[in-house]
């Protein structure tokens, strides 16, 4: 029995976001999202101050599960609603492209109305009454299901004028993109949603709250991040801290793909499972009998881990002194803080599994023609840097590596993070910095084959 | 992003009423902006005529009350946006790492063979002769634990092999033989 006592559940999830999603017989339709209680929080979020549910926001330590983070109360604690005279608008973010991850899709697709009970009740407490689902053009079908959701929200007044009496009016429309990654990021998904090309913004002003949709303040936030905000209205911000651990509240959805037994979406409550449970317990392990080589723990863009690696994590321990403990890569708690204190980060939770057979050199080339095709072009190191690594790359997948490739590779990616516009400069070269210096022998013994090779042709 | 240009077709599509009515409403959900209607009146576009045309980004940009150039260069960045035709079926195929790691490059290139999809039609499709397949590599399509993941039209596979695509190409024979019945 699972510990909620829904689902059985042999790996001991805990489901709060994904309750109902799999239930045999769950469907997306509003009567059946309202049998299993559906719509109750938002009645009561309404009944509330607003400024009340960003307090219980604030209490639950809720971080946003997009990539970044970051703490949702702050967030929404940045427009200051006794000054600001400007329409407020909420943007969900459902752009979901950061290769490795694919949680959102399993809201979206299966229980819509819990993200959109999230959103009403995430505008209602940011003064919102207007608010956009941007969601990535491939999802045609989910975006057929969100509007239908929408469209039964409406026809039952938990959207429009007025809503359920309460004097408050709020309408959600949804915006597909169109095969851009850089959508994702919140600055490019504002301009696209004012019909520009998706060009991040220049930082400051770091958040859309201050300048956002429309120079409006602005509040974008993750589909599963809006969805953890019905939940914490209806348990309340204290008891929802007390799931997962101090600065890991909740639960996060992990999406584990490449070379396991069984990939899937799992849900745990933060740091109550460790990597190597994951992999091996839930996942059932490397497939095909092979060992585990490497894995990337949060999406592509994050750095990767190398299996056998020992990380010194300095954490709080009980006392709240500061210790430094050992670990190996199985042992980490997934959660966003030990992940980050290993060196790499937990990001949209995509964990990607490499098997001892795979080229390493092979992995990053394709992760970095991601990256030489999703650069939107504005930043010089950013559009010339990605492409100039995945051609250094291909030659080398190609046979034709040089001994200075990889010293090469580190070069240009240590010259991108830090001089772009937006963050996808680190997100496309933290790959390559982690899979050079993790496995330099590898990119190194590309150049050797080149050499013997040319040796070869001379004796014959 | 962008890719190498094609020249825009000048098109000879005539949006009926129904297609009017949808770009009206459209255009009502953006109450602060008609410009933001953009993006979404192309995908309206692309749907049911298939390809954005001179025409398109013409009608687009009189309805909105923009330049062209400001429906144009939406055309060239964004990778969904098509200014050719693709195949009466279209088979997406997710290109990066995960799907990789399952067999999606040798799915391609047997898709691709199968078909004989041989023709650029720009954005990295390539079509079949005869304009009856198409095929595309397309980036991680959030199905990553499924993987092979495949798209044809708006339809979405999992776990793809040559024999989903054996399928599809035979359902799609059926369906034309009994409407030319
Ligand atoms: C290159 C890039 C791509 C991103 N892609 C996504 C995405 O697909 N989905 C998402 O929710 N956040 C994405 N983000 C993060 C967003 O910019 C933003 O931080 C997030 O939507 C905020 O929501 P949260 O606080 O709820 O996490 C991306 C960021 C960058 C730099
Ligand atoms: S860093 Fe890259 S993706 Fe971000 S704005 Fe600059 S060029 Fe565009
Ligand atoms: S890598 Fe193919 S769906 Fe994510």
């Amino acid at each position: 029995m699972a510990q909620d006592g829904t689902v059985q559940n042999p790996t001991r999830e805990h489901r709060i976001i994904l309750r109902y999603a799999d239930l045999p017989g769950y469907t997306p339709d509003i009567d059946c999202y309202l049998q299993h209680g559906g719509y109750e929080q938002l009645r009561k979020a309404l009944s509330m101050e607003p400024a009340a549910i960003v307090a219980e926001v604030k209490a639950s330590g809720l971080r946003g599960r997009g990539g970044a983070g970051f703490p949702t109360g702050t967030k929404w604690g940045f427009i200051d609603h006794a000054k600001n005279r400007k329409p407020v608008y909420l943007l969900c973010n459902a752009d979901e492209s950061e290769p490795g991850t694919f949680k959102d899709r399993q809201i979206i697709y299966k229980d819509p109305h819990q993200l959109i009970e999230g959103m009403i009740i995430s505008s209602f407490a940011n003064h919102a009454h207007l608010a956009y689902i941007y969601i990535r053009g491939e999802m045609a079908r989910g975006a057929k299901i969100l509007e239908r959701a929408l469209a039964e929200a409406r026809a039952k007044n938990f959207l429009g004028t007025n809503i359920l009496g309460s004097g408050y009016d709020l309408d959600i429309f949804v915006f597909r993109g169109a095969g851009a990654y850089i959508c994702g990021e919140e600055t490019g998904l504002i301009e696209s949603l004012e019909g520009k090309r998706a060009y991040p913004r220049i930082k400051p002003p770091y958040f859309p709250a201050a300048l956002g949709l429309y120079l409006c303040p602005t509040i974008v936030n993750n589909v599963e991040t809006l969805c953890n905000v019905k939940h914490i209205v209806e348990m309340g911000g204290a008891a929802y801290a007390r799931i997962g651990s101090t600065n890991n509240t909740g639960t996060r959805i992990w999406c584990v793909s490449g070379d396991v037994c069984r990939p899937g979406y799992f849900e745990y409550d933060g740091g109550a499972i460790t990597m190597g449970e994951l992999l091996y317990d839930v996942c059932g392990g490397i497939r095909n009998g092979n060992r585990l080589k490497a894995l990337i723990p949060g999406g592509s863009s994050a750095k990767v881990l190398r299996a056998g690696e020992i990380y010194h994590i300095r954490r709080k321990n009980a006392a709240g002194a500061m210790e430094e403990i050992e670990m190996r890569l199985e042992d980490l708690p997934l959660d966003f803080d030990t992940i980050a204190a290993s060196g790499s980060m937990s990001g949209s939770g995509g964990i990607i599994v490499m098997d001892h057979t795979r080229d390493m050199v092979e992995c990053l080339d394709n992760l970095s023609a991601f990256y030489a095709h999703e650069s939107c072009g504005q930043c010089t190191p950013c559009r010339e840097g990605a492409l100039w690594m995945r051609k250094v790359l291909d030659r080398m997948t190609g046979g034709k590596g040089r001994p200075e490739d990889p010293q090469l590779l580190l070069d240009l990616a240590g010259q991108i993070g830090g001089r772009t516009i937006c963050a996808f400069g680190e997100a496309c070269s933290w790959p390559v910095e982690s899979f050079v210096a993790k496995f330099r022998e590898e990119f190194e013994s590309k150049a050797v084959a080149e050499e013997e090779k040319d040796r070869l042709q001379v004796t014959h | 992003m962008v890719g190498p240009e094609q020249p825009l077709l000048p098109g000879e599509e005539v949006p009926g009423p129904e297609f009017e009515r949808k770009a009206e409403e459209i255009i009502g959900q953006y109450p602060a902006s008609r410009r933001s209607a953009s993006l979404p009146l192309l995908h309206l576009w692309q749907e049911e005529f298939g390809f954005l045309s001179e025409r398109a980004v013409e009608w687009i940009s009189t309805k909105l009350g923009l330049k062209p150039i400001h429906i144009l260069e939406l055309v060239t960045f964004y990778p969904m946006l098509h200014v050719r035709p693709s195949g009466r079926i279209n088979f997406k195929v997710c290109r990066t790492l995960s799907c990789a790691l399952a067999g999606s490059h040798e799915l391609f290139a047997q898709i691709r063979a199968r078909c004989g999809a041989t023709v650029s039609a720009g954005h990295g499709i390539c079509v079949s002769p005869d304009g009856s397949y198409s095929v595309e590599f397309v980036e991680c399509l959030a199905a990553c634990g499924s993987a092979p993941a495949m798209m044809v039209d708006e339809e979405e596979f999992e776990r793809a092999t040559i024999d989903t695509v054996e399928r599809i190409l035979a359902e799609s024979g059926e369906k034309e033989a009994s409407q030319g019945a």
